[in-house]
């Protein structure tokens, strides 16, 4: 008995590690992958260099987070059979289909198109690399929208009937695919991809700003990211807020305890702003809270009743502290986000955005929010879907295949070391990138041109003769960087 | 009614074989990767697949998502019985897949990308051997669920079946590398060739007469008569390519040996379906009884038909941009 639950943890630990460590590449390549085809945009039509200066900049590290994200998205697909076969067994039916889809309409498109955008400039036309880098965009988009719906729909599951040996089948494809959290989930994880690059951007931009404020390439990029904050940050909140009251509809547990109501509230309930919450004694200890909120927020009316945990069986309760806690990680760093944007936006009115270097250094602070955000977002809603895998279908603990303690325990163990070794060193790779400004990137390992690249090689060999060993890099970059370039 | 299991198994079995093709080559490449001289062989050789690994890999995610929702049980089946193997592969993926872009990040770290590519590369084809071996070999299934433990994929032949792949990968990574370049790295590529074309054919033969001992059902499908005419193509056309392969070798067609192995590669594919077929967990479960509901697998054929072609279309595409030798003076002349 405690071997099986021994396995459950660190089954469900290990699927926790690597998809959280998965969701941060996504989170920044979605929003990167836009900004690109942005620029490069920007670039056909005004024909101004600097467009095409941070086009490349970005580029490079799009190329490092997205081969980040390929490989831990291949684990991904292999964990639901590896240590979750039963739920497999059971779901496949239904959110595996969705799954192929996203294989198919998008995966392909990104890969497909990604050599094109990465190396095929001068190989094809400029239009052609524009509908490579369009291409590429676009599929990360529809990948976002096949995976959400597939987990949107263990959180609200629809559309589905149950067979004679225990599988979910789908009975309408529609109602599965735009299950009842779907189009919030979407637009909210869109959004977060889009504020999370921002972000980044931003403080990249800033970062730059503080060396050499008159750096073109640094204004243009923080411009343009104080631009999405003030826009987008506000848009969130609105999007979190529906997002919100559509779980109060269909997972009502999962918002008591967000918002740490052990105890059901007959006349106009609290909204906590602080509170140890205690799943022993069912109390928020401590709590501090603004009386009456909750309840115009999730009912709009300051005396409507909210039920609390009270009401749910103690085995069907989310641990309430990882769903609380989590929860208002995520409200705050969204908060930050919104008054970042509006002092931007006051700052560029009076004509200091690029001046104000505490800005700059609150924006390099802010640089990665998102990440923040998006994660406790993500801990959130899956946390607070416990214990079951298909909320209200399936518990957690059914869901676990027939695998061995010690499989699972070593598997995890070698998860961690090579997750935190080599995407470790990507992260590095990336802030070196980052601490460089976009000239100083390219004149390291861009060749000049296509045509140029041959010369570039020829003089590294030359050189190669005098100083050996020196060429091998600097053959190798300018290939590389050469395929890159027109 | 349409039979729409078999064509399911049929899109998979395609694309497992597309992966087995398309990333073999590149996993080649990457055992073969520290024999090549350092500089610009290396730049050269790496430089020949960057463009398309990615594309590559998305088989592989076709393959395991596309059973995952076509057949759910066998998914759930056959990965927890290859639960060690299926795991080294993945984060011996991860290895050689951050290598193509990491190694140009910093020069001083160059060597340590090239051994991770190197031995990711060796460790996830040797992964994919023993997931096929012991794919072969049977999974014991109780309930609706794996019934083994986490070591029964380990036999002699499941072993045998990994270093085969592996020769089977480097023939395919030299003969690329001949179809991709010139010079000095197509000279080593050709006797790259050479060794493991011959030890290719050699694991072959191994394999395909230890497999009918696994089992009497095996034994039959390849002897008794009616079969037999179906099944005697299949190591005619093995010899036929193996020749095609050595004379692409010795007269030095730099077309030929890489065409001539994805033929090969598609003969014991072949020969595995009849090894195989009816059943998706060999002589444990089959097709039919493994398939999702009839709705998941027309739902997704749908998307299948329409996609795949576009599919293949634009991964030529990508291919055809990119194409011809690698030269790093291309252009200058």
């Amino acid at each position: 008995m405690l071997d099986a639950f021994d396995t459950l943890i660190l089954a469900r630990s290990q699927f926790a590690f690597t998809v959280m460590f998965h969701i941060i590449f996504p989170a920044f390549s979605i929003g990167l992958a836009s900004y690109l085809l942005v620029l490069e945009g920007l670039w056909l039509k005004t024909d101004k260099n600097v467009y095409l200066e941070l086009f490349k900049y970005w580029r490079k590290i799009f190329a490092v987070t997205f081969a980040m994200g390929v490989v831990s998205g291949i684990v991904m697909s292999y964990q639901f059979g590896t240590n979750w076969s039963v739920f497999s067994d059971k779901a496949g039916p239904v959110i595996g289909p969705l799954m192929a889809y996203e294989v198919l309409t998008a995966f392909f498109l990104e890969a497909g198109f990604l050599g094109v955008m990465l190396f095929g400039m001068g190989r094809v036309s400029k239009n052609l690399h524009f509908l490579a880098t369009f291409m590429v965009a676009i599929g990360t988009l529809i990948s976002t929208t096949w995976i959400l719906s597939a987990n949107s729909w263990m959180h609200t599951p629809a559309g589905f009937s149950i067979n004679e040996v225990g599988q979910y089948v789908p009975e309408n494809w529609l109602e599965i695919i735009f299950n009842p959290s779907f189009p919030y989930r979407l637009v909210h994880m869109v959004l977060a991809a889009y504020l999370t690059t921002a972000f980044i951007v931003g403080g990249v931009g800033a970062l730059h700003l503080l060396r050499e404020n008159s750096n073109e390439a640094a204004r243009k990029m923080f411009s343009m990211a104080m631009w999405m904050a003030v826009l987008v940050a506000p848009l969130q909140l609105v999007a979190g807020d529906l997002h919100g009251l559509n779980t109060f509809e269909h997972q009502p547990v999962k918002v008591m305890a967000m918002e740490g109501h052990y105890h059901s509230h007959a006349e106009g309930a609290p909204l906590y702003i602080f509170g140890i919450p205690n799943d022993e004694t069912q109390s928020l200890d401590y709590a501090i809270g603004i009386p009456k909120l909750s309840s115009l927020i999730l009912e709009h009316d300051l005396n409507a009743p909210l039920k609390g945990l009270d009401t749910v069986p103690d085995e069907l309760q989310p641990p309430v502290g990882i769903v609380f806690w989590s929860f208002r990680v995520m409200v705050s760093v969204g908060m930050l986000m919104i008054i970042v944007g509006l002092i931007g936006a006051v700052l560029r009115r009076r004509g200091h955005l690029y001046d104000s270097r505490l800005f700059h250094r609150l924006c390099v602070l802010m640089g990665p929010s998102g990440f923040v955000a998006v994660l406790a977002g993500w801990v959130t809603t899956e946390v607070g879907r416990q214990p079951f895998t298909i909320y209200g279908e399936l518990l957690t603990s059914n869901s676990i295949g027939p695998v061995e303690k010690q499989a699972v325990a070593v598997s995890l163990l070698a998860f961690i070391i090579v997750y935190f070794l080599l995407f470790g060193a990507g992260t590095y790779y990336i802030l070196k990138m980052m601490n460089k400004l976009p000239e100083e990137l390219q004149t390291i390992s861009h060749g000049p041109s296509r045509v140029m690249e041959g010369h570039s090689s020829k003089r590294s060999e030359r050189l190669g003769e005098v100083q050996n060993g020196q060429n091998i890099q600097s053959a190798g970059e300018d290939n590389q960087g050469g395929n890159g370039d027109d | 009614m349409i039979d729409l299991p078999l064509i399911w198994a049929s899109l998979l079995a395609f694309a497992v074989f597309v992966y087995v093709v398309l990333d073999g080559f590149d996993l080649g490449i990457g055992i073969l990767y520290p024999y090549l001289k350092t500089g610009q062989d290396r730049d050269v050789a790496m430089n020949s697949v960057a463009p398309v690994w990615d594309g590559n890999e998305t088989w592989l995610i076709l393959g395991g998502g596309g059973l995952f929702a076509a057949f759910p049980l066998a998914y759930a089946v056959i990965m927890p019985a290859l639960y060690a193997p299926i795991i080294v592969m993945i984060l011996a993926l991860v290895f050689r897949g951050v290598a193509f872009e990491y190694r140009w990040r910093d020069d001083r770290h160059k060597p340590i990308w090239d051994l991770s590519f190197h031995l990711g590369s060796l460790a996830a084809t040797f992964s994919q051997g023993i997931v096929l071996g012991s794919f072969v070999q049977g999974i014991k299934v109780v309930d609706r669920a794996y019934g083994g433990g986490w070591w029964d994929w380990l036999s002699p032949f499941t072993i045998i079946c990994g270093f085969a792949l592996t020769c089977g990968y480097c023939l395919l990574g030299a003969t690329w590398l001949i179809l991709k370049t010139e010079e000095g790295l197509r000279d080593r590529a050709y006797s790259f060739a050479r060794l493991f074309g011959v030890l290719t054919l050699v694991f072959m033969a191994i394999v395909s007469v230890w497999t009918p001992f696994l089992s009497p059902d095996i034994a039959e499908r390849w002897v008794s008569f009616p079969q037999l005419l179906f099944v005697i193509p299949v190591p005619t056309f093995i010899i036929v390519l193996g020749c095609l392969l050595g004379w692409g070798i010795y007269k030095r067609v730099d077309r030929v040996p890489f065409f001539a192995t994805i033929g090969l590669f598609g003969l014991c594919f072949a020969g595995l379906g009849i090894g195989v077929a009816p059943y998706i967990v060999p002589r444990a479960i089959t097709i039919h009884e493994a398939a999702a509901p009839h709705a998941s697998l027309l739902f997704m054929l749908v998307g299948a038909v329409i996609l795949i072609p576009i599919i293949l279309m634009y991964t030529a595409y990508s291919y055809w941009v990119f194409r011809g030798k690698i030269d790093p003076n291309a252009g200058y002349h």
